[in-house]
């Protein structure tokens, strides 16, 4: 039964998804699984800060090796919540600029997330210099339309080719490669990743792909 | 007879492939980091898909209704924060109402923060925008695309109240706005997912409402074969979208300013590829000679 129940819940709802997308009159049951997906979502964000807080307490007090990442984890957790929710003037104001959350958001969090983005720039050149190589055809041809990317999307395309006629200049080529080419490939993906997923949706509801209900 | 061996002399070429990463790390930081000290205004030429943006907004009359989606963190605020203060600048300059929310739990304090900077703004100020009847933040719902499938019946299942606790039926702005049927345009900024693609999927396709997007420069190419279809009016691309947005409605920002960095940037790697092939293919024939040799 701990397998059966969840394959036939699955099912029911996996079809009645599908189907009401063509008999309008099961809208009504779609509406109340969308309902219960609500509810499940909301609750998964306190069982995820449940999780947060029980496997970082725990490292603190089982005294491993990474326990002091675990006390900044929860740290970090409580010094942005509690502001937030008993100091910024509760739900109608913690959004707003001036308040003891917004400060901690614009001054803590704001720099920490962009700087981790902003390092992919200097990945992204060490990677570049290192691994970028013509060494065959199709490589060559990623090489040359990286170079017309990179060069014709910023400021210097018009710089060098300015003096080519209209239509033609590096921005052009930047534009065309992303219009056609790009586009071409994306649509291929695209297509290709719809059919995967149509066909893993359709084994779940079948109940042939049971690897979301762990093992197997 | 007791010769000391001498370390193999490098050759310029592999001196070249083996150059310390920290040596690229501090090139790129000059690139990116100096440009930022100067005020370089220059013109940029508008692309038809940036265009696409400009001109839905500019079809709208006064009083216009926009959903503005708000699907990204600080992580991606460099390519899309310019974006949502020029959005804020054409939209709010144009007597349109908006309609904030969040499918990113920080995406309606990026919508604020925007909002603050561009209400700095005198011809913006002057005009006494208030919260509730000119635009309003309904904040963030968990939900991802369920939460897009849902508004299309009907907003208020989705957010009953808004970011600040409000029942959106007592707010002036969302009087009679039921459905996606009772907004004429959605602009959705997004970095990942949920985002654009599940507008198109979601709201588009199904209720066939207009939609444009601003996107970080790795998830543009994706959305490109949606304004082939049409299922996407216009799209900002990354830093370059942003620059030419604000070029479009005649106020240069950030976005155009950052976009002297991004060149640098964009030079010092084009330059180490060049560098690296060199040295590949210079290593390459000299390693085919010794080979040759025996």
């Amino acid at each position: 039964m701990r397998r059966e129940v969840p394959l036939v819940l699955t099912a029911i709802v996996g079809l009645t998804m599908i189907v009401s997308h063509f008999i309008p009159p099961l809208n009504m049951l779609k509406d109340l699984f969308e309902d219960w997906f609500f509810i499940i979502a909301a609750f998964a964000i306190y069982l995820g800060v449940l999780n947060l807080l029980q496997v970082n307490a725990d490292k603190i007090y089982k005294k491993k090796a990474d326990a002091p990442f675990g006390a900044v984890v929860i740290f970090g957790f409580l010094a942005i919540t509690v502001p937030g929710l008993f100091f910024s003037g509760g739900r109608e104001a913690f959004l707003d600029p001036g308040t003891p959350f917004f400060y901690l958001y614009i001054n803590v969090y704001y720099p920490l997330s962009a700087t981790m983005f902003a390092l992919l720039a200097f990945f992204v050149a060490s990677a570049s210099y290192r691994a970028f190589r013509a060494r065959n055809v199709e490589s060559t041809m990623l090489l040359v339309a990286a170079f017309v990317l990179m060069l014709g999307r910023v400021l210097i395309s018009d710089w060098i080719s300015g003096w080519l006629p209209e239509g033609y200049m590096l921005g052009d080529l930047a534009d065309w490669v992303m219009d056609f080419p790009q586009t071409a490939g994306q649509k291929a993906i695209m297509i290709g990743i719809a059919l995967g997923v149509a066909s893993s949706a359709l084994r779940v509801i079948l109940g042939l792909e049971r690897a979301y209900m762990g093992g197997e | 007879m007791n010769e000391e061996k001498k370390p193999a002399q490098k050759s310029f070429w592999d001196k070249l492939v083996s150059v310390d990463r920290r040596i690229i790390f501090l090139l790129i930081a000059v690139a990116v980091g100096v440009p930022l000290f100067f005020d370089v205004s220059p013109s940029m030429r508008v692309t038809p898909v940036v265009r696409g943006v400009y001109d839905s907004i500019e079809s709208l009359p006064a009083g216009s209704k926009v959903l503005v989606s708000f699907d990204y963190d600080p992580g991606s605020m460099p390519e899309l924060q310019p974006m949502a203060e020029a959005f804020f600048r054409h939209s709010l300059g144009r007597d349109l109402k908006l309609i904030i929310m969040g499918l990113w739990p920080q995406g309606p304090l990026q919508a604020n923060l925007a909002l603050e900077e561009v209400f700095r703004d005198d011809n913006i100020r002057t005009k006494n925008l208030q919260y509730g009847i000119d635009y309003v933040n309904l904040g963030f719902t968990a939900g991802n695309e369920v939460v897009i499938d849902r508004m299309g019946h009907s907003f208020e299942e989705s957010y009953p109240q808004d970011g600040r606790g409000t029942p959106i039926s007592e707010i002036p702005l969302m009087k009679g706005v039921r459905n996606y049927d009772n907004v004429d345009l959605i602009f959705n900024l997004s970095a990942g997912y949920p985002g654009t693609q599940e507008w198109v999927q979601y709201a588009v396709d199904v209720f066939h409402v207009k939609l444009v997007a601003g996107n970080t420069a790795v998830q543009a190419p994706a959305m490109y074969p949606y304004i082939q279809t049409g299922q996407l009016s216009g799209i900002l691309g990354g830093m370059k979208g942003g620059a030419e947005y604000e070029t479009a409605i005649g106020k240069s920002g950030v976005a155009v300013r950052y976009m002297f960095s991004q060149t640098m940037a964009h030079i010092i790697i084009c330059v180490f590829i060049i560098m690296g092939n060199l040295a590949y293919f210079s290593l390459k024939k000299k390693r085919s000679k010794l080979e040759a040799k025996g």
